[in-house]
């Protein structure tokens, strides 16, 4: 990937490289991180970076809603041969999503980082997670198969040391059994590929789109797709592909896991999308595959098994682990719904459970800074001795089983909705009996932290002033997009018309 | 001020009343004084708006949009009026009562309790003066999940195991039905809107749809606890009594009958229902549950269980008469919803009196009461005799007009339900009266509060020991409003008869029938 | 016979099939981590070789230009490929390392023996 001449002429038309510069800061803004590998000056570099994303990723929203989708040549030489940025409302929108995530949790981090990683890793660490940025921005901004490939692999092997450098020993393990499923879903996806460039002679997703219609034979090219399907799957930890992620999950640092469980998965979704939609289009994925309904049983399980296993776990972020495993099949389902309302329900979920779970595991960081509890049967009382923090985890429990006012709702009722359009009431059941399980798992934590009496032997420390912030801020924001809809759902919305209609013939 | 300011400041007023609790709940006579003023402001801005929708004011808010076409939004009308009305009467009352019983119970926590409290009537609020299903369900779950820590405020086993059932089946049956039909409504009619008339009309759904639809909605609606999904109601009873008073015999359960009636009349449109009969299956489920509730009352020796399976049994009353949807059952219903509050609530007060003053939880302990605490006790049987439906009190009426509902119908067998029902009523309510003056007290004390430290009359049966004097103003302010509710019956009935108009439409003959009678 | 032809014909396409098979087996049937590590890398490497034989043209010359030749091999899967082994390796890389610490931290690498002590670790928490 050459990025020379982009730095070059940044100083003159910086807002037409805005594409690259997605990539590109937080690339450089690692490396500066690793050569000096101070704890301060790594954590200054990530601030800094971590803040300049969302800036950069408003202004594209802005341009694509005003103007369309852009287009951008990495180093100047025109698509399809060169490498193509492409930046249409559906990407624009998980940059936003992506990059605001980064930038809150970035603040959060510092204590939390020194506080659970030892003093020689920090400067790494925050590194590493400007890497694990870069893949995933570069993953969302990116219309080269290939290209985003690459990416893909950056953040994942980004994402290992972040879960390896978790405190516990177990941590090494969840990285290690997370590294051969990640590595094996990356080989899927590039196999899939292959058999497209294959068949196409292209690797450019916009490019490929038209030249579908002219391949000699269909087959391959829907066994590529499924190699995607599966590799990217695995990726979303889609049920039954999700065994690598409660380990992964509950070891890693507070802010590695509120990071991934934010952002990671909505990332493979979104090339899921991209794929199923954008490239093969809607007459080719579910006319010629019976994907909906293949997705329509996979969420459902989701939903339902790794809703009642969340309720059986002792650690509570084994458990939100689950849940997150439980909420993909939300997004899953829109796919599977095949309608503009499903995808943007869906679309719409991506964000809200991002803020939603981002703000769980916040919470739970902030348990962990205090206390170290993170087993829920020892959080007895904890509410009455940290009320803020488990006040914040409350209200954002709220909104994951989806009580109306909050973000969860929100996308609930677009799913239902769309559901019940076609319908499929089959599938609305599914979702209210989901949240009725996110009751049971959410109540057992606010029952035994609130309505025990305390346990600990000992006053917690107070977690420390920006974390507590970064949490209320999140609460809030979860609650100002339960009635505030037109970015969630107004955004949305035109996102899941663009994925409708699919890239050009 | 303008209509549309008041509903606002009414709206707003208990949450701010909630925070201003929680700031000041070191010092509980400040907090005390905050919850009053909160709970009379609110009333004063209630009040002006029930004379100008008696006038034919319906006043509107519309902030902004959730989805498109559904937006977050505030609409007046008599129905929601009366229930508004209700609710921040009764606050008052309620919390006058509060401030004695917690006290004299040394109950811990109080500040967060007082907080829930207020936050559970900003939530009543926000249900009666709700524009439509989605605002409705909003603050519907709000009522639910404020109401939850004050269930499991003990923090007991038992107060956690009921919380368990109180949450699982109101948030379970909100989530797994109410919902779905509310989703279910607006793709069918597209819009929420509660609009005179109903929306459903000319939505293109057959009679078993809407047979289906209302049957998701009423089971949905968890909190009018028609049978099978009453038993969250006296699971909640081990909360502090004016928990159930308020909450449990007012607040809560009216949203829950409210919400039916609304559903009911701006939903469906009574129109619809009478053609279709979509409604019928429902009201045999009410009455039987009518019958069925008060029979388990009978069998209840706990005198707050008693009371529980009795708020059943009315609450179906309500469900009954709505699904009967005829314009004089509707006026029933409504009325229904204010008398049974006035009229349970001073039951409920008089329990918590007594477990106050005397520690005494079940029935078969009364003998005697009405010696050591006359007030409470002829309270209660103002109460009691206003559940029966005996003039000259509130029940009356309502029973009255639910009758003539049924006669317009021709469904006869309510009337048969409401018969049994009020002898039922005399066998599991009197018979506390009965002890409670005829029988001699018992020697083995229960109720030596004297641990307690804080009440020297209750060792001695002899002399009179009433609970502390807030809680008996409380219920003599209730059993008051039995009375007075009775003989104001025609200003009740003049705002209650607009609730089936639909604009431009002329009102059945029925409601001026029973008009004629008064 | 023509069936046997085609078949054979396709040899790269059976090798391709091959290592990948082989490849998967390896990682899910040993336990021993650098073992399944190995199987991962066989795996991938099968990926190179299903990229690099369709763009070999049978009698083309590499792709540098020169007027006595006119049919070249397509060079784009060598330069993806370029990238996918760096990928692997880097991949191959922090695998191992993880293994080493792994091994630090409980001293084996055999996967059952780890996740039996894991499993305790989560009862005991």
């Amino acid at each position: 990937m050459s990025a020379g001449p982009v730095t070059q002429e940044a100083a003159l038309t910086l807002i037409d490289h805005l594409p690259a510069l997605q990539v590109v800061v937080p690339l450089l803004g690692s490396v500066a991180a690793a050569l000096f590998r101070r704890g301060w000056f790594g954590y200054a570099i990530a601030l800094g970076v971590s803040w300049a994303m969302p800036v950069i990723s408003l202004m594209l929203l802005h341009q694509v809603m005003a103007g369309g989708a852009i287009s951008y040549a990495l180093g100047g030489f025109p698509p399809p041969i060169g490498i193509e940025y492409r930046i249409d409302e559906i990407n624009a929108y998980l940059l936003v999503l992506v990059s605001f995530m980064a930038a809150l949790i970035m603040t959060y981090a510092p204590r939390s980082i020194a506080d659970e990683i030892r003093p020689e890793h920090q400067g790494w660490y925050y590194a590493i997670f400007l890497l694990c940025l870069c893949g995933l921005l570069g993953m969302i901004v990116s219309g080269d198969a290939f290209n985003i490939f690459v990416f893909m692999e950056v953040s994942s092997l980004a994402t290992y040391v972040l879960i390896a450098l978790g405190r516990d020993r177990r941590a090494l393990v969840a990285a290690y059994q997370y590294l051969v499923i990640g590595t094996i879903g990356a080989t899927f996806y590039v196999i899939g590929v292959g058999l497209i460039l294959v068949m196409t002679g292209s690797l450019n997703l916009y490019d490929i789109a038209s030249r579908l219609d002219q391949a000699e034979d269909l087959r391959p090219l829907l066994a590529g797709l499924g190699f995607v399907t599966v590799g990217l799957g695995l990726k979303i930890a889609l049920f039954p592909m999700h065994l690598w992620l409660p380990n992964a999950y509950a070891f890693a640092p507070s802010v590695a896991t509120a990071f991934l469980a934010s952002t990671a998965t909505k990332v493979a979704i979104y090339l899921l999308l991209r794929m199923l939609f954008s490239v093969y289009g809607v007459e080719i994925t579910f006319a010629e595959t019976p994907a909906d309904t293949l997705f329509a049983v996979l969420a459902a399980a989701a939903m339902l098994v790794a809703g009642v296993a969340a309720i059986f776990q002792a650690n509570v972020k084994r458990m939100l682990a689950y849940s997150s495993v439980a909420q993909v099949g939300y997004m899953i389902l829109g796919i599977a719904l095949v309608s503009e309302t499903g995808l943007t329900g869906g679309l719409a979920h991506m964000l809200n459970h991002a803020l939603i779970k981002g703000t769980l595991f916040l919470a739970i960081g902030c348990v962990v800074f205090s206390t170290g509890i993170v087993k829920i049967e020892r959080m007895a009382g904890l509410g009455r001795v940290m009320p803020l923090t488990m006040g914040a985890f409350v209200l954002a429990g709220l909104a994951l089983i989806g009580v109306p006012g909050t973000a969860g709702f929100i996308s609930k009722w677009i799913l239902i909705q769309g559901a019940a359009e076609d319908g499929r009431w089959l599938i609305v059941a599914v979702i209210v009996a989901s949240s009725l399980l996110a009751v049971l798992y959410i109540g057992r934590v606010v029952e035994v932290a609130w309505f025990r009496a305390p346990v600990l032997e000992d006053t917690p420390r107070k977690p420390p002033l920006e974390m507590m912030i970064v949490t209320w801020l999140m609460v809030g924001l979860v609650l100002f997009f339960g009635f505030w809809t037109e970015f969630s759902v107004g955004v949305a919305r035109d996102a899941a018309a663009l994925l409708m209609e699919g890239y050009p013939r | 001020m303008t209509s549309e300011t008041l509903m606002a400041l009414a709206l707003v007023l208990p949450w701010l009343g909630a925070v201003g609790i929680w700031l000041t709940g070191s010092a509980p006579n400040l907090r005390e004084a905050v919850t009053l003023t909160t709970a009379v402001l609110t009333w004063l801005c209630v009040l002006p708006l029930l004379l100008r929708v008696l006038d034919g004011a319906r006043p509107e808010v519309a902030y902004f949009e959730i989805f498109s076409g559904i937006g977050f939004g505030f609409a007046l009308e008599p129905l929601g009026m009366v229930f508004a009305t209700v609710a921040s009467t009764l606050w008052i009352v309620s919390s006058v009562y509060s401030i004695g019983y917690m006290r004299g119970n040394d109950e811990p926590r109080q500040t967060p309790f007082y907080v829930c409290f207020a936050i559970a009537i900003g939530a009543a609020l926000g249900t009666s003066f709700a524009a439509n299903l989605l605002v409705l369900f909003l603050f519907y779950e709000i009522l639910t999940i404020s109401t939850y820590p004050l269930v499991a405020h003990k923090g007991t086993e038992e107060a956690q195991q009921g919380g368990r059932v109180y949450l699982l089946l109101l948030l379970g049956t909100s989530m797994l039905l109410f919902l779905p039909a509310i989703v279910w409504t607006a793709v069918a009619a597209g819009t929420t809107d509660f609009t005179p008339g109903g929306i459903l009309a000319g939505s293109g759904l057959g009679a078993t749809a809407l047979g289906v639809l209302y049957t998701v909605f009423i089971f949905g609606i968890g909190k009018a606890a028609v049978m099978p999904v009453h038993a969250w109601l006296p699971a909640a009873m081990v909360a502090p009594t004016p928990v159930s008073a308020l909450l449990h015999a007012v607040a809560v359960v009216k949203a829950g009958v409210f919400t039916v009636v609304k559903v009911t009349v701006y939903i469906f449109g009574l129109d619809l229902l009478a053609e279709t009969g979509a409604s019928s299956f429902i009201a045999y489920v009410a009455g039987a549950t009518v019958v069925i509730a008060s029979l388990i009352a009978l069998s209840h020796d706990n005198f707050k269980k008693r009371l529980a399976f009795s708020t059943v049994s009315q609450l179906s009353y309500v469900v009954m008469a709505a699904a009967i949807a005829t314009p004089a059952a509707i006026i029933g219903a409504t009325f229904h919803i204010a008398a049974h509050a006035v009229s349970k609530i001073t039951l409920f007060f008089a329990a918590g009196s007594i477990y106050t003053a005397a520690h005494l939880t079940e029935v078969s302990e009364l003998d005697g009461i009405g010696r050591r605490m006359p007030i409470t006790l002829f309270a209660y049987t103002v109460g009691a005799l206003s559940i029966i439906g005996l003039p000259p009190l509130v029940g009356l009426w309502s029973k009255w007009w639910i009758g003539v509902g049924a006669a317009d119908a021709g469904q006869f067998w309510v009337l048969a339900v409401l018969m049994i029902s009020s002898l039922l009523n005399v066998a599991y309510l009197l018979p506390i009266v009965s002890r409670g003056y005829f029988a001699a007290p018992r020697d083995s004390g229960h109720g030596h509060g004297d641990e307690h430290g804080h009440g020297d009359g209750h060792g001695g049966h002899d002399g009179i020991a009433e609970a502390p004097a807030t809680c008996v103003i409380a219920i003599c302010t209730t059993a008051a409003l039995c009375l007075a509710l009775f003989l104001g019956a025609n200003h009740v009935e003049a705002l209650l008869v607009q609730i089936p108009e639909v604009p431009g439409e002329t009102v059945t003959g029925s409601v001026e029938g029973g008009s004629d009678v008064e | 016979m023509s069936v046997f032809i085609d078949i054979a014909a396709h040899y790269n396409y059976w090798a391709t099939i091959l290592l990948m098979l082989s490849g998967l087996f390896i990682v899910v049937s040993k336990s021993n981590m650098v073992k399944t590590l190995i199987g991962l890398a066989v795996f991938q490497t099968s990926v190179y070789l299903l990229y690099l034989s369709p763009g070999k043209i049978i009698g083309a010359t590499p792709p540098i230009l020169d007027s006595d030749y006119d049919v070249y091999s397509n060079p784009l899967p060598h330069v993806l490929i370029l990238t996918a082994i760096v990928v692997g390796v880097a991949t191959f890389a922090l695998g191992l390392a993880i293994v080493v610490r792994i091994y630090e931290a409980y001293g084996t690498i055999e996967e059952d023996e780890i996740v039996k002590v894991v499993d305790q670790e989560d009862l005991s928490e």
